[in-house]
């Protein structure tokens, strides 16, 4: 792909660090994402989870440190050359962040139009083919996101994180408020699209499930820096209280016994 | 070039190249070119770069059943570019094809102008509902002073009331002096400057006065009341009152109608005092006449029952605004863009609601007598 040396990795976080007045959310931190990995972000609520995602996509500045993502610091470039590199990212919001304005297919297709020139007939027709790749019904194009379950809404919005086939997908918590099976579904989901599409991954999450069964590595925030990032299996057994109570906790050990089956 | 794309060998056609989002509308010409029957076979060795776009094209021109076995015939396709064919195949294996059909331009125009009376007639028919619950909700608890919000109240009132004092005064000591200035237009050729006095506290105690404090107070106080129980009904904070047996019109709908019904008429009397300040500033400083020669028409010629026409209706408007605001409030349905319409048509409605009932106030005072 243009840009990127498959060597190198899509993103590479050297010494940010993130304040908000007195209160430092981040210090000294490093992350690397290596390409077409999945990579699952986990710390404690507070930590910085989604701070650090947004400040890798460009809408925090951070006060050190330098970001460099598909080999470019975003803050170093001009408007348009910054709109081609964010074009590549594909950006799953919390809440989903559907334009309430347009319906589905509108949505989807907006990218579409608006940067690849598209008409709008194709842009559309483009549209409904991502949103049954994302398991939505074609026929739910035309509805508004505010007729739409929790669970539609965070398929609608990856359908158009994936609008332009982006090179780096960011999630944030994409299956919380899911129920178990819609969750599980959507991890499935996003390992099948990797295989298929071969984007990185940059997933934030508390789902324990996610992580055993979609990511290749997991980093884990705490004290303010990524404590550590590696196979799930190695960062199961750091030495960190945090670590120990997250991934053998009732819970950690719950999800860990029922992928070791399968 | 669309030996880019695919090239043609005697019976075979061989795809190739960047089949992706940036080639779609040229691809798209290029393959709509091709007679597919024409070609016996069609082999697949492997794309430079393909992409969701690039597959849906190749999935519709080899059509959904032959894309998805692709598996078995096109072993040359690398392993990820063969998931990526027989993914968005599978995802293109429903109707992609939305019936939308366009009606009738005359039916369609007909049909919003009758959902729009409908609307009107519904919304009507909401507010006197609301009005009803209302007076229902306060009457047993007026009798009951153990039950009044005075907190809440006295907070509504100093957000609401006191809050909008320097606006209040300031616009009515401006439509004051304008008033005047009208007057002394209008009065000087007939050699009746003097009268600028009458017309600005006619004006000021039956109209201005309160019609501009209670303007002000729909497009400031309406809208506030719309927004914050809008967020809260979005919030589901509603439900959870009533989930825990609390009465939302009690608690959050009966202090600001109290707060508007104690502020509104103190506004409409410090906007009549500003105005007529406004209008005796002018007279004194263009029209030579003296402030107490103001003060003193002011006593002579205009009698208590203008400013208590004036004043009546205070309430009346205080009344309606808060209970448009709170309705329109209540009315909110999850986003937050249904807050934003919601506070737009409630300072509408109440705007126009104080501007009807006052045209009609004044109506009925005229034929009165009052």
């Amino acid at each position: 792909m243009s840009g990127t040396d498959d060597q190198e990795p899509v993103i590479r976080v050297k010494g940010l660090v993130n304040r908000f007045g007195d209160h430092t959310v981040h210090e000294n931190l490093d992350l690397t994402v290596e390409k077409g990995e999945i990579l699952g972000v986990v710390g404690g609520s507070g930590t910085g989870k989604s701070v650090l995602l947004r400040s890798i996509i460009g809408l925090q500045r951070p006060n050190e440190g330098t970001i460099e993502v598909l080999g470019t610091d975003l803050s170093t470039l001009d408007n348009e050359a910054r709109s081609r590199v964010e074009r590549r990212f594909g950006v799953l919001f919390q809440q989903g962040a559907l334009f309430s304005s347009l319906n589905l297919q509108e949505n989807i297709a907006l990218p579409l139009i608006e940067h690849i020139g598209l008409p709008r007939e194709d842009a559309e027709y483009l549209a409904r083919i991502k949103l049954s790749l994302v398991g939505l019904s074609p026929e739910d194009a035309l509805k508004t996101p505010e007729s739409l379950s929790g669970g539609m809404i965070k398929r609608a919005a990856l359908a158009r994180a994936l609008a332009l086939d982006p090179d780096i997908l960011f999630l944030d918590e994409p299956t919380a408020g899911l129920d178990p099976i819609g969750a599980a579904a959507f991890d499935h989901l996003i390992k099948t699209l990797r295989d298929a599409l071969g984007f990185s991954v940059f997933l934030v999450t508390h789902d324990l499930d996610t992580l055993h069964a979609a990511c290749d590595r997991v980093a884990v925030l705490s004290q303010k820096r990524v404590l550590v990032a590696d196979t799930l299996e190695n960062v199961a057994q750091t030495d960190d209280e945090w670590v120990q109570e997250y991934f053998n906790g009732p819970r950690g050990r719950a999800a860990a016994s029922s992928f070791v089956q399968e | 070039m669309p030996t880019q794309w695919f090239k043609r060998e005697g019976n075979t056609l061989t795809l190739q190249g960047e089949w992706t989002l940036e080639h779609y509308a040229t691809l798209k010409k290029a393959l709509d070119g091709l007679d597919p029957k024409a070609n016996a076979e069609i082999k697949l060795l492997g794309f430079e770069r393909i992409d969701t776009a690039g597959a849906a094209l190749l999935v519709n021109l080899l059509g959904v059943e032959r894309a998805g076995q692709v598996d078995e015939w096109a072993s040359d396709l690398p392993k990820s570019q063969r998931a990526l064919i027989m993914r968005i195949a599978s995802a293109m294996d429903v109707s992609l094809t939305l019936d939308t059909d366009t009606p009738n331009r005359l039916v369609s125009m007909l049909a919003g102008i009758g959902a729009q009376v409908e609307g009107l007639y519904r919304q009507q028919r909401e507010l006197l509902g609301f009005i009803g619950l209302v007076l229902a909700t306060a009457l047993p608890i007026m009798i009951n002073p153990r039950r009044w919000r005075v907190t809440a109240t006295v907070a509504h009132v100093q957000q609401s009331g006191l809050n909008a004092v320097p606006i209040v005064m300031l616009l009515t000591f401006m439509v004051g002096a304008v008033v005047a200035f009208l007057g002394a237009t209008v009065l000087q050729s007939f050699g009746a400057t003097v009268y600028t006095i009458n017309l600005v506290a006619f004006s000021f105690l039956r109209e201005f006065g309160v019609l501009l404090a209670a303007i002000l107070l729909a497009g400031r106080t309406a809208s506030a009341f719309t927004a914050q129980l809008g967020a809260m009904k979005s919030n589901e904070e509603i439900d959870a009152l009533k989930a825990l047996g609390l009465d939302p019109i009690e608690l959050l709908v009966l202090p600001r109608i109290l707060a508007m019904l104690v502020s509104l008429p103190l506004l409409a009397f410090i906007g009549m005092l500003s105005g007529l300040l406004g209008g005796a500033v002018v007279s004194a400083v263009s029209l030579d006449i003296p402030f107490y020669q103001f003060m003193n028409t002011l006593q002579e010629s205009v009698s208590l029952n203008h400013f208590l026409v004036g004043l009546a209706k205070a309430p009346v408007f205080a009344f309606i605004i808060a209970v448009i605001g709170c309705l329109e409030g209540f009315k909110v349905a999850g986003s937050a863009q249904s807050v934003g319409a919601h506070t737009t048509s409630s300072v509408v409605q109440s705007i126009f609601m104080v501007i009807l009932i006052d045209a009609l106030a004044a109506l009925f005072f005229m034929e009165m007598g009052w």
